[in-house]
């Protein structure tokens, strides 16, 4: 049985229009990420799922149940979820053992304080006021609440925005436990590094709507090449010459695409001990003065990129 | 049972509260400040020494003499331009010229200065020799429960109550709301009911402190009993917690930011200071408001209070206030229930 399945989801505010008409299926045991740009509709897909914003049109099973059946089933289902909300912020005079008993009273099944702070590695901050905890170990105290309840689906809305990388990699440490230990998870992000890292499979998300899925190495196959050259030109001064044209370029061995963006050109390739050179040698004909030039493997945020021209993260 | 969600939430609400200083001091130490401050300024002094003036001159130390031998009276001699100067800002009320005859200046107009000129004559015409002619003697009463602390306290307690259930239940709802604490309570399998309850239940646990802490000042400060019986009082402030608490949350149940809710509840709290007869009596209003303040419930409270504490009424005598105040939390309480957002 699948962990999540949903058929169409249509949900709208006002004259926007969150979520177009999404199908979505999450395997038991899976962890199944929804990447995207903010505003893409992750959060208001995910608080769907979880039962927390009514879709307008769709279909939504959650664990085998839905979410439209009477209170005593809908609690017996949360019982068996587990759920990390992108902005909440916990009690800031309340200790960290007093809010993981807190949340673990809503539960008939719960783990001790112990084994849940053990779980996210916050034994040491127990005593201490959720008010004075860094944002890394507040975040690790939401994600032990969401497991306080030994859930077998974990929903993670945004877990590590914000965090620096170590936090990213301590939260990422306790995802992977918790996966281990056979729970299903679907999160959302917009690091592509931590979809690629956590994720058996992707769903990227752009305007509501699913744009691409399937596991992280295959999306980045589709790209046909496994690296990325960027380059950009100075602005020519005092030397004669032109920019190449995308067709040259494209034309240029090894070379599989080309993705002119606004500061720069980027191009995937197959082979960039033989696209480089080439690049160089055109260029050089051509006068033109490079100001960068970069090369790295193949990411989502390409994939993303050459889906639909923008780029991901637009800080 | 100690894990009990109700447990749990009503300790979570008790914890929140008493690790905020201030707001510990709104509600157990601004009623009992208030109190003292005026208890002190209001306290009864009945009509108090009169401060007479005697211009300095031939004689003055004479008449000076006769006038600070009766009790009430306290004279001093002053020079012809400060005496009119103090006269005139009513700082003395009498001033007397020594000679033959005395001359008595005087706003004539003052109560205070024709209580000094009766007894500022009485004084020098016994000290020249006068008899008087009957026997009287003097029978002084001080009724219990006429002071204006007696007043003040039942007030005050009205108003506390008011306060903290308004402010304790209406901010923190709105404040989950706005922290998304409440969408993330909704995501577990809580029951709303609990949550609820909750505030109710930890209004109560404060309420115990907050009633005996004043109280407890007004008996040992200003020796302010309760004519009626303890537990009349109890009942009464149980039933008004719990009806602001049911305003409270009726307040709260839209609210999305702490600016919205504070300007509500001002909004609802504020007639209520005025008209509700907590520093004075209601019955100065006009006739044809009184229905209306006394619909108000901090205006029932208040007469229940102080029909208990003051005239030592039974809980059988108040059924009509007692009545406006739980009309008014079961009504609140149910339409906060059906408009309540959740999240």
């Amino acid at each position: 049985m699948a962990a999540i399945r949903c058929t169409g989801l249509v949900k709208r505010y006002d004259d926007v229009v969150a979520v177009a008409g999404l199908d979505l299926t999450v395997e038991a045991r899976e962890c199944f990420g929804l990447l995207g740009p903010n505003g893409a509709g992750k959060t208001t897909t995910i608080e769907i799922l979880e039962g927390l914003t009514a879709p307008d049109a769709g279909d939504v099973e959650v664990l085998g149940m839905r979410w439209t059946v009477g209170a005593a089933e809908t609690r017996a289902l949360r019982e068996r979820l587990g759920i990390q909300l992108q902005d909440t912020q916990l009690a800031d005079k309340l200790t960290v053992e007093e809010t993981v008993r807190l949340f673990r009273s809503f539960y008939r099944s719960a783990h001790s304080v112990d084994e849940v702070l053990a779980l996210v590695e916050l034994e040491e901050k127990r005593t201490s006021w959720v008010g004075k905890l860094s944002g890394g170990q507040k975040q690790r105290l939401a994600v032990a609440c969401a497991l306080v309840s030994r859930p077998e689906l974990l929903f993670l809305d945004e877990p590590t925005t914000g965090l620096d990388p170590q936090s990213r990699r301590q939260l990422w440490d306790v995802i992977g436990r918790f996966r281990a230990a056979g729970g299903s998870v679907l999160l959302t992000t917009h690091y592509m590094e931590e979809a690629e890292r956590l994720c058996d499979r992707v769903a990227i998300m752009d305007h509501g709507k699913i744009i691409a899925l399937g596991t992280p190495q295959s999306l980045i196959a589709s790209l046909g090449a496994e690296h990325v050259v960027e380059f950009a030109l100075a602005d020519g001064a005092g030397r004669p010459g032109s920019p190449p044209g995308t067709d040259e370029l494209a034309a240029l061995p090894g070379v599989r695409a080309v993705r002119p963006a606004v500061d720069r050109i980027a191009l995937t390739v197959e082979e960039v001990h033989r696209a480089v050179p080439a690049l160089l040698a055109l260029l050089e004909r051509r006068g033109a003065e490079l100001s960068l030039l970069a090369t790295h493997h193949a990411t989502l945020e390409d994939v993303f990129v050459s889906l639909t021209g923008r780029q991901l993260r637009d800080e | 049972m100690s894990d009990h969600p109700l447990v749990q939430l009503s300790l979570a609400r008790m914890r929140e509260f008493y690790r905020e200083p201030e707001a510990v001091f709104w509600v157990f130490g601004f009623p009992i400040v208030l109190a003292f401050a005026l208890g002190i300024a209001f306290r009864n002094r009945g009509p108090g020494e009169l401060r007479v003036a005697v211009l300095r001159g031939a004689g003055d130390s004479v008449v000076a003499a006769a006038v600070g031998r009766a009790p009430g009276l306290s004279p001093v001699v002053l020079d012809s331009t400060e005496a009119r100067l103090q006269l005139r800002t009513g700082r003395v009320a009498l001033l007397v010229v020594p000679g033959a005859p005395v001359v008595y200046r005087f706003d004539s107009t003052r109560t205070e200065s024709r209580l000094a000129r009766l007894e500022v004559d009485d004084a020098l015409q016994r000290a020249r020799g006068r008899i008087d002619v009957a026997r009287v003697t003097d029978e002084r009463v001080t009724e219990p429960g006429s002071r204006y602390i007696d007043f003040l306290i039942p007030g005050l307690l009205g108003m506390n109550l008011m306060g903290s259930g308004l402010w304790g239940v209406g901010f923190s709802v709105v404040q989950a709301r706005t922290k998304r604490l409440l969408k993330r309570f909704m995501a577990t399998p809580m029951r709303r009911s609990h949550y609820l309850l909750a505030f109710v239940l930890s209004r109560l646990v404060f309420l115990f402190v907050e009633v005996a802490a004043l109280v407890g000042f007004g008996w040992l400060m200003f020796r302010v009993g309760v004519r009626g019986s303890i537990g009349a009082v109890a009942a009464i402030t149980v039933l008004g917690a719990l009806s602001f608490a049911g305003l409270g949350m009726l307040v709260a149940s839209r609210a999305r930011t702490i600016e919205a809710v504070s300007g509500l509840m001002n909004l609802v709290m504020l007639p209520m200071w005025i008209l509700s007869g907590t520093f004075f009596s209601y019955a100065r209003f006009p006739d044809a408001m009184q229905p209306f303040v006394k619909a108000l419930p901090l205006t029932a409270l208040n007469d229940a209070l102080r029909a208990v504490m003051i005239d030592g009424s039974s809980l059988a005598h108040l059924g009509g206030p007692l009545g406006i105040v739980s009309v008014w939390g079961l009504v609140s309480f149910l339409v906060a229930l059906r408009i309540f957002r959740w999240r």
